[in-house]
């Protein structure tokens, strides 16, 4: 690599002193100008660097930490234990109680973002004017930028009051709000990747499906979709990921209460909002009560982890078929 | 000789993308049943003129269309025309084969189920790909995806996903500058099967391909129609000075 950026001129056009034109000849690549290429090269390999070395230490942080704490408390007691009171006795460590309050947020999200994301990017990609798309594009993008924890107020001054003027039973912290902002937050995400799979599908198999007969609804659904669906369902997971490492909404608006239940009216925990909980609290470092942080934290990173390298899996799958 | 039915007619058509016009002032009719020839050099017009006829070009927003293009003497472009509607009737074969990526045999029966066809699938799934002459090859492996097959094999499942919808008139826009030579005849031997059955339209860039499969010929220069007869007639004593030097392969 290195002899090839010696080799080729400076795609800037920015001729180093003593060369006009940057040119005359194959010896006028100054020293100066091969120095600086080094220099260049080193310095975007640090920051390549940096970045990877940052991750390693976080998961290694992760790793050790929880590691402390697998050594207490058995994985399979964390794992399948129905009970989370790690800060007072009796003790449990089991998680499925988080476990269960991110799947409950993430799936309500889902519910909410995946009809609504998949019908904006059908209109956007299939039926809306060129000029309505340039209006309504950014405009969910704009909707992607808006800080988490205004979302969180939004589900405790707006969407909460309207859930317990429709059932009076729920309760001040609850899960249904929260999947509902979780929801509208990744809305756009699933809106904007649906729509680019939507759009990558070759307009030549729309005209075959056009000249058919088919009408407009009958070739986005029947033709487009299904072209498109590998793409459609890798912003669905990508989404969801997101959901489920989604943390100042639910910290706000979901309660601290870690409880298994299948009512998204009551309070629930999520394995985020714990890490909040505790990373905020006087929990002294060292304890097992501090651990446990790493342990759940472990346990997300895994899923997100997971949930992405699916996407990526299938997106991959989606390309080879069509490029 | 008895004078064949006019199955499509344009008047005085011009089609505009903004403000260039693609098509200028084409009057032409074609006959029934009769294989018809659009000739001309590239960007000439010959595909727009061909979309013209199913309006395929509606799905452009910025084409404008004036003077009239007429489907058994009614306007196509008139208010109460459904394009779904013509379509079920004008079928297209585009350049690049684009079977959907879905089995070989939902290909064939996607667009008749959903205009109305309730006979026996299999047996229209049968008959179309027969008379595409592509039974024989596909018929072991009707549930494979139609992007397994191989590039002529494709174009003769979209000629029998068109067929299967039993239209009068098939469009058909340089159906084998994509195919090798073996599938180019191929086809070729199939439109000429054909013939006798639909009213086929073709748009090539290949004299050859023209003389061997038209009974009638249109020669397009820039957007306006030369010369148009009979293919014999148009390759041997072309009338008009361009014409005769585009056939002889003096330009384009």
């Amino acid at each position: 690599m290195p002899v090839l950026s010696q080799v080729l001129p400076s795609p800037s056009p920015s001729p180093s002193p003593g060369s006009i034109g940057g040119f005359d000849g194959l010896g006028s690549v100054s020293r100066w100008q091969r120095g600086r290429e080094r220099m260049v090269v080193a310095a975007l390999f640090l920051c390549a660097l940096l970045s990877v070395l940052t991750t390693v230490a976080i998961v290694t942080v992760l790793a050790t930490e929880a590691f402390g704490f697998f050594r207490e408390v058995g994985i399979l007691e964390f794992i399948a234990g129905r009970e989370w009171t790690p800060l007072f006795n009796p003790r449990h460590f089991g998680v499925l109680p988080l476990l269960g309050g991110t799947v409950m947020i993430a799936v309500g999200a889902g519910l909410v973002a995946i009809p609504l994301g998949l019908g904006s990017a059908l209109y956007l990609s299939e039926y809306a004017s060129s000029g309505v798309r340039t209006v309504v594009k950014p405009l969910l993008e704009i909707l992607a930028g808006i800080p988490t924890v205004v979302y969180g107020y939004f589900a405790l001054t707006v969407v909460t009051p309207a859930l317990r003027y429709l059932a009076p039973e729920t309760r001040i912290f609850n899960a249904a709000s929260a999947a509902i902002v979780v929801g509208i937050m990744i809305l756009p995400m699933v809106a904007s990747l649906s729509d680019d799979a939507l759009r990558s599908v070759p307009r030549s198999l729309k005209e075959g499906a056009y000249a058919l007969a088919a009408t407009r609804l009958e070739v986005s659904t029947g033709v487009v979709l299904p072209a498109a669906l590998s793409g459609v369902f890798a912003s669905f997971v990508l989404a969801l990921s997101r959901a489920v490492g989604e943390t100042m909404a639910v910290t706000l608006a979901a309660g601290a209460t870690p409880q298994l239940t299948m009512n998204p009216l009551e309070s629930i925990q999520t394995m985020t909002a714990y890490i909040v909980q505790i990373s905020l609290g006087d929990t002294p470092a060292g304890t097992i009560e501090y651990r446990t942080i790493f342990a759940v934290g472990l346990l997300l990173f895994t899923i997100t982890l997971a949930m992405n390298l699916v996407s990526h899996r299938i997106v991959r799958g989606f390309r080879e078929r069509y490029e | 000789m008895v004078k064949p039915q006019t199955v499509l007619e344009t008047r005085n058509l011009t089609i505009r993308y903004g403000d260039s016009a693609a098509v200028i002032d084409v009057s032409l009719r074609i006959p029934a049943k009769t294989v018809t020839a659009i000739i001309g050099p590239s960007g000439c017009g010959k595909s727009t003129l061909l979309r013209a006829l199913n309006r395929m070009n509606d799905l452009v927003s910025t084409v404008s269309v004036q003077g009239e293009a007429l489907f058994h003497g009614k306007n196509l472009y008139a208010s109460d025309v459904d394009p779904v509607e013509l379509r079920q009737r004008i079928g297209m074969v585009f350049q690049k084969p684009n079977p959907f990526p879905k089995s070989i045999a939902k290909n064939i029966s996607w667009a008749p189920l959903l205009n109305g066809y309730r006979g026996d699938v299999d047996e229209l799934v049968e008959k179309s790909l027969r008379q595409a002459a592509l039974w024989h090859e596909v018929k072991h492996k009707l549930n494979d995806s139609g992007l397994e097959l191989s590039g002529g094999q494709q174009q003769r499942l979209c000629i029998a996903r068109t067929l299967a919808m039993n239209p009068e008139v098939i469009l058909l826009d340089e159906p084998c500058s994509a195919l090798d030579p073996a599938s180019t005849s191929r086809i070729e031997d199939l439109l000429v099967e054909l013939a006798g059955r639909y009213t086929i339209v073709i748009v090539t860039h290949n004299m050859q391909q023209a003389a061997r499969v038209s009974d009638y010929t249109a020669f397009l220069c820039d957007g306006r129609l030369v010369e148009f007869g009979p293919t014999d007639r148009v390759f041997t004593r072309p009338e008009n000075s361009e014409t005769e030097a585009y056939v002889t392969g003096k330009f384009g």
